[in-house]
């Protein structure tokens, strides 16, 4: 079953591009006029931030600052999201991309400052709040890759690489999902879902025991907390594949709320739409998997149990089959690893689990 | 003091030369009879004063320490010339070395006038005394002769509140009947206080004089009290606050203390003055420590209060504390008002130079981004412009080019006098109408030192005016006009 699908990621780039240059144009009239230049965008405290239901996801409430050249505190850091919002400008009319820690040092050479790199980090958040646009749509990346392995052609975008077809089945330790592989079009897929792995073991395992096959599946390691360019892509196979997407983690909390910020985001991000893929599931590994498969475990800390009651109280987790799970956490006060398979075979996990818990599903 | 102590190390006379400008120069050899207490004249000569000089000599040898105490001893002779401006000190040390104290005024403070005991203020032994020499024969006219304030009415209710005859003669008081009427003089409320007229403030002007002369303070105010009394002893205090300039940076503020002119300088922490200056809680006054600041506190009185013998330290008499304490605040209130304005001052010159340093940036890059070939123009939101660059200043003023200052809420003024050595005077015009006028008076710019300050007042032009301090002496001038429109 292969399908065609178009890709909405060219134009999107004209968008981007056309937003930061009103932005600049806006500057200079306001300057022309007499008027310190200012910007307003939404409030990002804490008390600004709510979670949406119809979203699924957190998102800004009303209230906006306004960021003024005219008061000497915002000079800085609006004289950094000027220069911020020019260099990205021109990384994207030269179709290159940068990482965080790149357009940190690329400041010093034109006279801009930033005490550290969270400066900087904070003031891309803020371009990010101004124009609405992920930072990847800035073609600003994150250090850190995770990768995707799977029947899935797509077409380059990237100078030098334009037109130029991969299917990602063609390395076996699969690709990583760089700043390339996040502005391609998707051409075609063979696959019918997409699973989800956090730990790098498993991926491994996963390739070798050929589940891409046998499941017919697309595989992604997230290595830990998907970055969002990993986000982006997973909901870019939910939505434009249309593949559902099965999420594996460890049985903790940590790894429940790994798999929640791919479906329902993170507080961070709340001024940004489309790093969510709110149909996701959490496929497992479930507290109640401890005991049925009679999985190797360890106690829950004290950590672990005060991170659960901050899960059980959070709005994204009001789901039957998360509040299900956090109770059973509290009730056996056990945790365990996705490689806690291992116990019962290499294969065990192939074999058996993830078969039953793909049809208990639904897959 | 002195002179007995150069008798005691030295063993050799004083000589005093000395004519208030009359037709005859004196000129006595003496030394003391310590146990009588009374001069040994050994020479003396009277000559013809023919150039009419007048003034007084006094040479003696003394034995002391000189490297150790040459501190002091010129720390007492920077003091007296602090409150003696009108006098020229020259001091020709042991070791060879001259220094000298000018002159900054030629006026001089009325001297002070005889005048007679207040009743509150008389002891046993004065009240002795005065009868010895009297020669009035009853009690009425006793009191009307020889006491400060008192008429006849205020005599006789005094009389007839000790319950003393009018008519008896004073030499027939007996030594209780004495006791008993220094008691009542102290316990009678109806004498007029004692009027100050006779002592000799040195006076605010000559004050500042004085203190700009020898400290030149960036800032200083200058207080004289109203006159006030203590046990029948009239008085007058005066206190000064100075900030900057050579004022000595310490912890601790500087005290200066004078009596009747003379500085104190011992014993500081015993004096009335250094235990009020302690009570005051500086803060409040925008004073932190390490601040430059010296206060000058002049106790001027018919008797000072000295704790000791030692005449060094002025004991805590709450009718002169309160004085100095209302002194100290009035004056500590002016510094605020400085201080804070400075701060204001100081704050406006770094935002300034912060919308300097990121305003060209922001229009930079925003012309980038928005792909515009000009940029826009900032100068209607901030404009710095150079008004004198590494200007030779010449001895009268010169114009620095004018600053249009219609557009900007806040104008700034900076200047710095780059020369190694001398000094220039400036001073900022302010075009109203079709007038200038003065917006900032001369201030003078020593070498290396900057100014800046804000202008209050609206105007359409600005311009920095500028020469140098002293004839044929140029500074190198450098000075900027910042303007932001907020």
């Amino acid at each position: 079953m292969e399908r065609n699908v178009k890709s909405k990621s060219l134009d999107r780039k004209e968008i981007v591009l056309e937003s930061l240059e009103g932005l600049g144009r806006r500057f200079c009239e306001q300057i022309d006029k007499g008027v310190f230049p200012w910007v307003e965008m939404k409030s990002r405290s804490t008390d600004n931030i709510f979670y949406s239901p119809e979203l699924r996801q957190y998102v800004l409430g009303e209230r906006v600052v306004r960021r003024s050249s005219r008061i000497v505190r915002h000079l800085r850091p609006f004289t950094q999201m000027v220069w911020t919002a020019y260099f990205v400008k021109e990384l994207i009319q030269q179709r290159k991309t940068s990482t965080l820690r790149d357009v940190y040092y690329s400041a010093q050479a034109y006279d801009i400052f930033f005490k550290d790199q969270a400066e900087s980090d904070n003031i891309i958040t803020d371009l990010e709040t101004v124009t609405g646009f992920p930072r990847e749509d800035l073609n600003v990346f994150p250090e850190e890759r995770s990768a995707v392995f799977g029947d899935l052609t797509i077409e380059y975008t990237v100078p030098g690489y334009e037109g130029r077809r991969l299917n990602l089945t063609s390395h076996p330790d699969g690709l990583m999902i760089g700043p390339a592989l996040t502005n391609a079009r998707l051409v075609k897929t063979g696959a019918d879902k997409v699973i989800v792995i956090e730990k790098g073991a498993m991926f491994t395992r996963f390739v070798e025991e050929r589940v891409y096959e046998k499941f017919n599946a697309i595989l992604i390691y997230t290595a830990g907390q998907a970055p969002r360019s990993t986000r982006y892509f997973i909901r870019r196979l939910n939505q434009e594949l249309e593949l559902p997407v099965y999420i594996f983690s460890d049985a903790d909390p940590w790894g429940m709320h790994i798999a929640m910020v791919i479906i329902s985001g993170s507080a961070n991000a709340a001024h940004l739409r489309d790093l969510t893929t709110p149909d996701a599931q959490w496929a497992g590994v479930w507290a109640s998997d401890i005991n049925s498969y009679k999985l190797p475990s360890e106690g829950l800390s004290d950590i672990d149990i005060k991170r659960l009651h901050e899960l059980s109280r959070d709005p994204r987790y009001k789901g039957k089959l998360w509040q299900r799970e956090i109770k059973m956490f509290m009730k056996i006060k056990k945790k365990c690893e996705l490689e806690a398979f291992s116990r019962y075979g290499l294969t065990h996990i192939v074999d058996k689990y993830l078969p039953e818990r793909l049809e208990e599903l639904g897959a | 003091m002195a002179i007995l102590y150069g008798q005691i190390t030295t063993n050799k006379p004083v000589r005093i030369i000395s004519s208030t400008g009359g037709s005859r120069i004196f000129k006595y050899v003496l030394m003391i009879d310590i146990e009588k207490n009374r001069p040994v004249i050994l020479d003396r000569k009277v000559q013809k004063n023919r150039w009419k000089w007048h003034g007084t000599i006094v040479e003696f040898h003394l034995e002391g320490d000189y490297p150790k105490a040459m501190p002091r001893i010129l720390e007492y002779l920077k003091l007296t010339a602090i409150v003696n401006p009108y006098a020229n000190i020259t001091f020709v040390d042991p070791r060879g070395r001259l220094y000298r104290f000018e002159r900054k005024s030629e006026e001089v403070p009325p001297p002070p006038v005889e005048t007679l005991p207040h009743p509150h203020g008389v002891d046993v032994e004065t009240l002795q005394r005065i009868i010895r020499s009297t020669s009035c024969t009853n009690m009425l006219n006793f009191m009307k002769e020889h006491f400060h304030r008192v008429g006849e009415q205020t005599a006789r209710q005094f009389l007839k509140f000790a319950g003393i005859d009018e008519r008896l003669n004073p030499k027939r008081l007996r030594p209780n009947d004495l006791v008993d009427l220094v008691r009542a003089m102290k316990s009678f409320n109806e004498f007029l206080p004692p009027d100050a007229n006779c002592l000799s403030p040195i006076g605010e002007d000559l004050m500042r004089t004085g203190i700009l002369k020898e400290l030149e303070p960036r800032f200083m105010a200058v207080s004289q009290r109203k006159p006030s009394a203590y046990s029948g002893h009239p008085f007058i205090v005066e206190v000064a606050i100075a900030y900057g300039g050579k004022v000595p940076t310490r912890n601790d503020i500087t005290l200066y203390r004078f009596a009747n002119k003379i500085p104190l300088m011992y014993d500081e922490s015993g004096d009335v003055s250094w235990k009020i200056l302690r009570s005051i809680n500086w803060r409040r006054y925008g004073v932190s420590p390490g601040m430059p600041i010296a206060v000058l506190v002049h106790l001027c009185s018919t008797k000072i209060p000295y704790k000791t013998v030692g005449k060094e330290l002025i004991a805590d008499i709450p009718e002169i504390s309160r004085e100095i304490l209302n002194g100290i605040r009035e004056v500590a209130r002016r510094l605020r008002r400085y201080l804070m304005r400075r701060k204001q001052v100081e704050r406006q010159r770094r935002r300034l130079t912060i919308f300097s340093r990121y305003l060209p940036k922001i229009a930079t890059f925003s012309a980038q981004l928005g792909g515009l070939k000009e940029m826009p123009d900032i100068n209607k939101l901030y404009k710095r412009q150079m008004v004198f660059r590494d200007y030779e200043t010449g001895n009268s003023y010169t114009d620095g080019e004018a600053f249009n200052a219609e557009p900007y809420k806040t104008i700034l003024v900076m200047a710095k006098n780059k020369h190694e050595s001398n000094s220039v005077i400036l001073r900022v015009l302010g075009l109203t109408g079709s007038r200038w006028r003065v917006l900032i008076p001369e201030v003078t710019l020593e070498a290396g030192a900057e100014f800046y300050e804000m202008l209050t007042k609206k105007v359409r032009l600005v311009k920095i005016q500028v020469k140098s301090a002293a004839r044929n002496k140029p500074g190198i001038f450098e000075a900027f006009i910042d303007g932001l429109s907020e």
